[in-house]
């Protein structure tokens, strides 16, 4: 397996450790040190890839995070797939398999790209909207298409093996990037004391000293950076993290950096010493000054037919030659507006292969490299550029033509140069990304040509981020921003001796975007801006003249820059492009908004350790073991797990819920169950002023509430509507049991504390949640108090322990609060002991209760015996738009309370005061073996043209086995009002039902089961 | 993510641990009842959305459960200071570098001293 395209001698791979990889089902070889990228390259692998809307050929264009083409998809196994992974950025490791995201049937031979050929007129920007707008019900059968030809990589269908972490670091100094700036201001700032982490996203730290022609302190720029490097690591203050993004730059300095710790080794973490390692981590930093070090991104020039594979951007040529010992072609001709672009055509030559011409685009180019290019014999046509690429599947040549840049036109002759590879340059773009997250638009600078960060307070830039372009600048530039930073987090830094670097003298760059063609944009071979997106010059063009004049719009209306590269490669030209249209300036024009994040990033890397049984915490109740351990299905009630039913195992068959339902409401109705209500929020209050304060947020009365007594209470917000419920009991003269719903918990106590901290601070009172304190148990049913008995020392007479009294004592020998209250409208004690007794009480109920059949029932269960009673449920029956007088509870409002308690005052208010508002009411349906369904809209007049008026809808219903009947609760209308009336379900599946309008209360409307 | 220092517990915590709850300094009026429904309607749901700084009220919910406030500016989401319930805020629209509180305490202490010397 030969790679036509590997020096002999060079670069920093490894060239005794060769690696096999695949790529699109073909085995290649590399080296340890290559990214795929300078493999494939090596290997002379042209095509990589199908563009994303015209499917043509598209090959490497970059060697680093802006690479738009190479984006593939990884893995051998279905649960290894990574999709959009750019091969620029991954390291080659044994057995790497690796295919195109696009084309089919395959990169070489791709059918869409006929319909690219043909349809490139057709497929204008916003061709969807065109072309596919009629008939509107076909759109979802285009959309499929368009989908399957327009899509990137695919995600696993199977779990990820992989584990992943979080870190919560922090420090005074975060550095990003390890190029010349970054290197100089970490060991500035390392040197103070001050804890400084260094982050940068390549395989190797060193950034463009790794391919640099400079030397430092006359040798070889890597020699410093390995000492540096050396010297940070020895450094017990310094964190340094290769192989890791700052993918998002945050409020008040947090900056994510991700760092991928395995993804080079292999496609999965292997096990090390028999443990399970960490792909990727998550470093969410918390630091005092950060230091933008993210140096620049060259731009390619906007030429025809620019994106034949062999066009590639000048520097990526320099990066392949001098870190990968890979050359990527024969015959390089070089378009560029500037010196710098100039070491690619010098490294070409210096590995032995041929530079046919470079075009410069200035009339009188004359810097240092020029005339190195011009001593080494390399012709230089000046005032030129490529005006466009020659080729199909690879470039076969390069038409050459003096251009006049201000006039925007091609003057003279055209000339055709030979040529496989093209590279060009148009100047230097500062990495601004993540500047760009903080919000601060950047500003553009005429004399570099450039957009450069704004900066929020804590951090600072150095190097080519903020357009210092020459070595030793940056060196300097990068040692200054280090000492600086560190100071201001109150760390001297002393100043740092840095290498010396021969000063470069080079000539002014000019402006140069877009390059005029012969023919006009809209005519002229496709001009390409955004690779990824397929986004052209001529579309940018046509969006302005269909009236896209804002750059947010002519981005959305072409999708420029939507890749998974974010444009970082074509959106200064785009906006050029843009501003040339509209006859405006590119600071007039203005700059789109980057995002986080900077790459790509796994999702498991966001997730960390939060998935599965660790997504969301699990609450338990202290009985919830026996639970399990006797059948219970469970439901989910917040955090919590609520027994949901107990069914029961008959004959080897297990009860369907509704049998199971139907036999507990019948124990409680007919003989005794028990329901584990321990997750009642509850909360403790005390203080001489807790009476008044229990006034003020509750709609109903306190200030008579005896010791040994217990009260239902509603609350609401002060628009008067409904947000919690719960019973209060009276423990001592100045201390209350408050209980809330069990969602409710933690959003009641912020609630009593937010009224207390901030409006009556004066009043003298103290809340403290109890909730996991107590565990609690209804015992409910006609045999209730027989049972119970057995087990305390409460006198449980009917005088001396009436409906909603409670008492203290004990229960199966343990200290107990038993409160006489009923949610079930049967005799009920809730019985609460300190949760460590809950499961020897729980136990001790059952051993006597055998003789009762003493049932275990759930929440399915306690919904339904509650709703026969028309006993409401907070965010069932009410939805933050419900009063106390809606529901129906006027018994339950104080309206001659002296304080004004929160929600009196809305109630009076003009849309509160309305007759016709919804009323909490029941629904009987005509049919008794219909259960309505919950949130069914209902009507008056089923034979009304659509769109029907919906009066109301229902908001609870079940089938009660007491009634054999269902029934349901509803909101209505007026509907306290229309009791007997027939009200109307128009289903989903065209059946209507019928259902009449009755009273809440379905079962002992006097309440009399829970007063015996 | 704000870094958010609780004048409580006189720290800087990860918000996280924070709930927001929307403008600060909104009184509810002391006799309700001679509220208009307008006026009523006023403090029930028209808040304040300024470009620039705005006072906003905060609860460390997961660490002291003490409410707080905190100035903010809501271009650059710096936060310029967080205070106590009762103190006033040092930073407002007519003292965006700062000293409001200072200068108020300061206006009352002359106005004091106007007083004793008349």
């Amino acid at each position: 397996m030969s790679q036509p395209n590997r020096l002999g001698q060079g670069g920093r791979i490894e060239r005794s450790r060769k690696l096999t990889f695949t790529f699109n089902g073909k085995r290649y070889q590399g080296h340890a040190g290559d990214t795929l990228a300078s493999a494939l390259l090596a290997n002379g692998v042209d095509i990589v890839n199908r563009s994303f809307k015209y499917s043509r050929p598209r090959g490497i264009v970059a060697a680093g995070a802006e690479e738009p083409n190479a984006v593939v998809q990884l893995g051998s196994t279905e649960s290894g797939q990574v999709p959009n992974v750019r091969a620029t950025q991954q390291a080659l490791f044994e057995g790497l398999e690796a295919r195109s995201t696009n084309g089919w049937p395959n990169v070489q031979r791709d059918m869409m790209s006929l319909v690219g050929k043909l349809g490139g007129k057709f497929m204008p920007p916003g061709f969807y909207y065109k072309t596919f707008m009629a008939p509107a019900s076909l759109w979802m059968t285009y959309e499929k298409y368009i989908r399957k030809s327009a899509g990137l990589g695919r995600s696993p269908m199977e779990n990820d093996p992989d584990i992943y972490d979080h870190l919560h670091q922090h420090c005074e100094v975060l550095v990003i990037g390890a190029g010349p700036a970054g290197l100089a201001a970490a060991l500035a700032a390392a040197r103070s004391g001050a804890r400084v982490i260094l982050v940068d996203e390549q395989e190797e730290m060193g950034g463009s000293l790794l391919d640099a022609r400079e030397r430092l302190d006359g040798k070889p720029a890597t020699q410093w950076v390995a000492q540096t490097l050396k010297a940070l690591a020895g450094m017990d203050n310094v964190t340094l993290l290769p192989r890791t993004t700052a993918n998002g730059y945050h409020d008040h300095n947090f900056v994510t950096l991700h760092e991928r710790r395995t993804e080079h080794l292999g496609e999965t973490a292997a096990p090390l010493n028999g443990r399970r390692q960490v792909r990727s981590r998550m470093h969410r930093v918390r630091a005092g000054r950060v230091v933008l070090a993210t140096g620049t991104h060259e731009r390619p020039l906007v030429y025809a037919n620019n994106d034949v594979p062999g066009n590639m951007v000048a520097g990526a040529v320099s990066t392949y030659i001098r870190r990968y010992g890979v050359v990527p072609g024969r015959r390089l001709v070089l378009s560029t507006s500037n010196d710098h672009a100039y070491r690619a055509a010098l490294d070409w030559l210096e590995s032995g292969r041929e530079v046919v011409a470079i075009a410069d685009a200035r009339s009188t180019p004359d810097g240092e490299l020029v005339e190195q290019a011009r001593a080494q014999g390399i012709r230089i046509i000046t005032g030129s550029a490529v005006i466009e690429a020659k080729g199909d599947t690879r470039v076969s040549g390069a038409r050459v033509a003096k251009v006049d840049l201000d006039g925007f036109r091609v003057v003279g002759g055209v000339e055709t140069l030979e040529c496989d590879t093209l590279a060009s340059s148009g100047g230097y773009s500062p990495v601004i990304h993540l500047a760009s997250h903080t919000g601060a638009r950047p500003t553009w600078r005429d004399d570099l040509l450039a957009f450069l960060p704004t900066l929020v307070k804590g951090v600072s830039v150095a190097g080519g981020a903020q357009g210092v372009f020459a070595t030793a600048e940056v060196l300097k530039d990068g040692e200054t921003a280090g000492r600086q930073a560190a100071g201001e987090a109150g760390f001297e830094a002393p100043s740092v001796s840095l290498p010396k670097v021969a000063r470069r003298r080079d000539g002014a760059a000019c402006a140069l975007y877009q390059v005029p063609h012969e023919k006009p944009t809209l005519r002229a071979p496709k001009q390409f801006v955004d690779l990824q997106n397929d986004v052209t010059a001529a579309g940018i063009e046509l969006a302005t003249r269909e009236g896209f004049e804002s750059i947010e719009h002519v981005k959305r209306y072409t999708a420029m820059g939507f890749g998974t590269d974010q444009g970082k490669l074509g959106n200064i030209n785009g906006m050029a492009i843009a501003a040339r249209c509209l006859d405006k300036s590119i600071p007039e024009v203005g700059t789109t908004v980057f995002r986080p994040n900077y790459t790509p990033v796994t999702i498991g890397a966001i997730v960390g350790r939060h998935c599965r049984e660790l997504f969301d915490p699990e609450r338990y109740t202290a009985m919830h073991q026996w639970h399990v351990e006797h059948g219970a299905e469970f439901e989910d009630v917040g955090q919590w797990k609520r027994p949901w039913y107990f069914p029961r195992k008959i004959d080897g068959k297990t009860e369907t819920m509704h049998d199971a339902v139907a036999r507990e409401c019948r124990a409680v109705r007919e003989g005794v169950g028990i329901l584990d209500a321990s997750t009642l929020g509850k909360i403790d209050i005390q203080g001489p002023d807790a009476r008044e304060f229990l006034g003020r947020v509750y709609t109903n009365k306190w200030a008579k509430l005896a010791p040994g007594r217990v009260r239902y209470g509603l609350m609401c917000k002060d628009d008067g509507m409904v947000f919690d419920d719960g019973t209060t009991s009276c423990l001592g003269e100045n201390h209350f049991l408050m209980t809330t719903t069990t969602g409710g918990a933690a959003g009641v106590l912020e609630w009593l504390e937010l009224w207390h901290q901030t409006e009556w601070p004066e009043l003298q009172v103290y809340f403290t949640s109890v909730t996991d304190h107590w565990a609690t148990m209804t015992v409910t049913g006609p045999e209730a108090r027989k049972l119970l008995a057995e087990l305390t020392d409460i006198d449980l007479d009917r005088e001396a322990f009436q409906f909603m009294d409670w008492r203290e004592g004990t229960v199966a020998d343990v200290p107990a609060r038993v409160f006489r209250i009923s949610f079930t409208g049967e005799l009920a004690y809730e019985i609460n002991v300190q949760a460590n007794y809950a499961q020897h009480v729980w136990e001790a109920l059952f051993a006597h209760g055998e003789k009762y059949d003493l049932t275990p029932y759930g929440t399915e269960t306690m919904h339904v015996l509650r709703a026969e009673k028309g006993f409401i449920i907070a965010g069932q029956e009410t939805d933050g738009s419900v009063t106390p007088e809606d529901l129906g509870m006027k018994w339950c409002v104080g309206y001659d309370k002296p304080f004004s308690w929160i929600g009196q005052r809305a109630l009076t208010r003009q849309d509160t005061a309305r007759t016709d508002r919804k009323q909490l009411v029941g629904l009987k349906p005509k049919d008794p073996k219909v259960v309505l369904e919950e949130g069914a809209q209902i009507v008056l007049d089923p034979k009304h043209a659509i769109p029907m008026p919906m009066v109301g809808h229902v908001t609870s219903s079940y089938y009660s086995p007491t009634l054999d009947s269902g029934f349901a609760l509803a909101v209505v209308k007026g509907g306290q009002q229309k009791m007997g009336e027939t009200v109307y379900l128009p289903m989903a599946d065209g059946r209507t039902h019928e259902a009449e309008i009755v009273s809440t209360i379905f079962i002992d409307p006097k309440g009399e089961r829970q007063n015996v | 993510m704000f870094y958010i220092h609780c004048p409580y517990c006189g720290e800087l915590r990860e918000e996280e641990e924070f709930h927001p709850k929307g403008q600060a300094h909104i009184a509810r009026p002391a006799d309700p009842t001679a509220c208009t429904d307008e006026e009523w309607g006023d403090y029930l749901f028209f808040r304040d959305n300024p470009r620039g700084i705005h006072h906003e009220l905060w609860v460390h919910a997961v660490g002291c459960r003490k409410f707080f406030n905190i100035t903010r500016h809501t271009v650059s989401y710096e936060i310029l200071e967080t205070f106590k319930m009762g103190e006033q805020p040092s930073f407002t629209t007519e003292h965006p570098q700062g000293g409001s509180a200072e200068s108020a305490t300061r206006q009352a202490q002359d106005a004091l001293q106007a007083g004793v010397h008349a």
